[in-house]
């Protein structure tokens, strides 16, 4: 089982990044130890920005070392970057038009026991509803450092969220198929298509490898860039489909299913069960725990691909 | 420049925009236009050709509804011409009520309040990173300074020792429901901001003199940054809008815009003389 968290990458990432680029510039909210950011702290001193606990000037400072031509990476847990920072995303990131990568850190219902308060299950709609913000939520290691790697490469703001513990791998150092926006194809199904993002796509996998095992022909989209949302990876999948599931790490009001349903609404109408986080607060449990609660796992896809097929 | 016969100049084009426009903030515009006068005809180095120059200073204005005000220095500094002033508000216009980047001379977007002060700092870090000479400046309203998010600026401007920001208070004591202190008390911004580690200066905030030794002397203070509390008069230089609260984004009439214009004309040539 892999130990290494998504954010242990975006630090080593950005460490290889600073190296050679004195405007890589990371900022914490004094959540350098919880993003796994104090190697690049220790490292970087000149290049490291701490605000304190404050999540509103974090993003505004950011966005203000951007302006001046800093490339700003601002990592706070996703639950207080993604709502208490939300304005200061939206007017000073995506309005002004500033190259800040928000990095929210321990997300969706990663802090597990602490509760609702340090839970970012509605991270996707607030930011994805915001005119100019991008949505990404890597599956697993390899394809974090391939993310990474390329929003190093732009100057937009985008929102980048990773969970707290470290996942099991969907691909392998020498086998991570990536392009930027487009998502990654882990096979094509005739009667189901699974689209997930983040840590659900290691079980949207395992459940594929069952149905197909059953003779239910089933393919996978690990659609990590939520927004902007590959259409037309949508579209494919559901046109050779006969159903379709989407499962996030999310409230099921305007995530990655919601977004889905638009597309396939209007392109490829056919039948979509969105699997995710109910419109409550979670059950207290660790991540694996509360998941298999809310049957978002491989015996949970399973079961609604079965139902959806008849 | 003549920068007190100036400041009457600027309030005539602000006039003209929102009589024309039927929409913007007139009574802060006119509290801040010595401010921005000053800051933009003497203390700041940027000018349309340097604008793009990683070197020039940096300006945000918080209070993003003393917009027109911006846009009346912006224009007569040549960063859009005359006419564009002709579209403030209108259908289509990039020209809006607050500011926005799309608009050549503005650096941020500004309009929801309490974010400024904190973006300044953003500039006055990158600036001390890259050892640049530049200063950054930031106006805020005396109502924006209920907002927390400026105290989290205030705390890391002063943690940073930046020395390279200077904060404006446009502190004209009046907001859209009345004076400040009936809305949320803000007396003693000196000592507020002193404990947070700001070198503080009072002045008369429509005194373009008084303003440009309180730059003058920011520039000077080491190991700080620099609030300048600038009392001001909200309406000021046309006698019925001065200390009215409802001039916060009243539009004139015919008639009161004439006898506006009338006023600030006069104080122009008498500034002249």
């Amino acid at each position: 089982m892999n130990k290494i968290a998504n954010k242990q990458v975006i630090c080593e990432v950005l460490m290889e990044k600073a190296k050679a680029d004195k405007d890589v510039v990371v900022l914490c909210s004094d959540s350098r130890g919880s993003a796994s950011l104090a190697p690049f702290a220790d490292t970087y001193t000149e290049q490291f920005v701490e605000v304190g606990i404050a999540e509103q000037s974090l993003v505004s400072i950011a966005a203000g070392l951007a302006k001046c031509g800093k490339k700003a990476y601002a990592a706070s847990p996703a639950c207080f970057l993604s709502t208490r920072s939300m304005e200061q995303v939206k007017v000073d990131c995506a309005y002004s038009h500033t190259n800040v990568k928000l990095i929210g850190i321990s997300g969706g219902v990663s802090y597990g026991a602490l509760g609702m308060t340090h839970h970012s299950a509605t991270d996707i709609a607030d930011i994805a509803s915001i005119p100019g913000m991008r949505v990404y939520l890597p599956s697993d290691r390899f394809q974090t450092r391939k993310l990474m790697e390329a929003l190093y490469q732009d100057h937009d703001p985008a929102y980048i969220r990773v969970g707290r513990n470290a996942v099991p791998d969907v691909y392998t150092e020498d086998n991570c198929p990536f392009e930027m926006d487009k998502a990654t194809v882990l096979g094509e199904g005739s009667d189901i298509a699974i689209i997930a993002c983040g840590e659900m796509v290691e079980a949207a996998v395992k459940a594929a490898e069952v149905l197909n095992a059953e003779g239910i022909s089933t393919g996978v989209l690990d659609m990590y860039c939520v927004k902007p949302l590959d259409t037309e990876a949508v579209i494919k999948a559901a046109d050779a489909a006969k159903a379709v599931i989407v499962i996030e790490e999310h409230t099921t009001i305007g995530g990655l299913g919601s977004m889905v349903c638009q597309v396939i609404a209007a392109n490829a109408p056919r039948k979509v069960t969105c699997m995710g986080l109910p419109d409550a607060p979670v059950i207290t449990g660790t991540s694996r725990e509360v998941f298999d609660y809310y049957h978002l796992n491989c015996d949970g896809i399973v079961a609604e691909a079965k139902k959806l097929l008849g | 420049m003549n920068l007190k016969a100036n400041s009457y100049r600027l309030r005539q084009d602000i006039l003209d925009m929102v009589y024309r426009a039927k929409t913007g903030h007139i009574g802060g515009d006119f509290s801040v236009t010595d401010i921005l006068n000053v800051l933009y005809n003497k203390q700041m180095n940027v000018t349309p050709e340097n604008f793009h120059d990683p070197d020039h200073d940096r300006f945000v204005l918080s209070k993003g509804h003393s917009v027109e005000a911006l846009y009346a220095v912006l224009c007569q500094k040549g960063f859009f011409p005359r006419e564009d002033l002709l579209t403030v508000s209108q259908y289509l216009s990039k020209y809006i009520g607050h500011p926005n980047n799309k608009v050549n001379g503005i650096e941020m977007n500004s309009g929801s309040l309490g974010h400024g002060l904190s973006v300044a700092v953003g500039m006055a870090i990158a600036g001390k990173m890259d050892k640049r000479d530049y200063r950054v400046y930031v106006v805020m309203g005396d109502g924006e300074l209920a907002e927390g998010s400026v105290w989290e600026g205030a705390m890391a401007g002063g943690h940073y020792k930046l020395d390279n920001l200077c904060a404006v208070i446009d502190r004209n004591r009046l907001q859209i429901s009345g004076t400040t202190e009936y809305v949320m008390n803000q007396e003693s911004q000196e000592e507020r901001w002193a404990t947070f580690g700001w070198h503080i200066i009072s002045v008369d905030g429509n005194d373009v003199d008084a303003l440009d030794a309180a730059f003058e002397e920011a520039k000077t203070v080491k190991g700080k940054p620099t609030l300048i509390v600038a009392n001001t008069t909200k309406g000021c230089g046309v006698s019925f809008m001065e200390n009215k609260a409802g001039w916060h984004h009243k539009v004139p009439t015919e008639e009161e815009y004439q006898q506006g214009m009338a006023e600030l004309k006069e104080k122009e040539a008498a500034a002249n003389e």
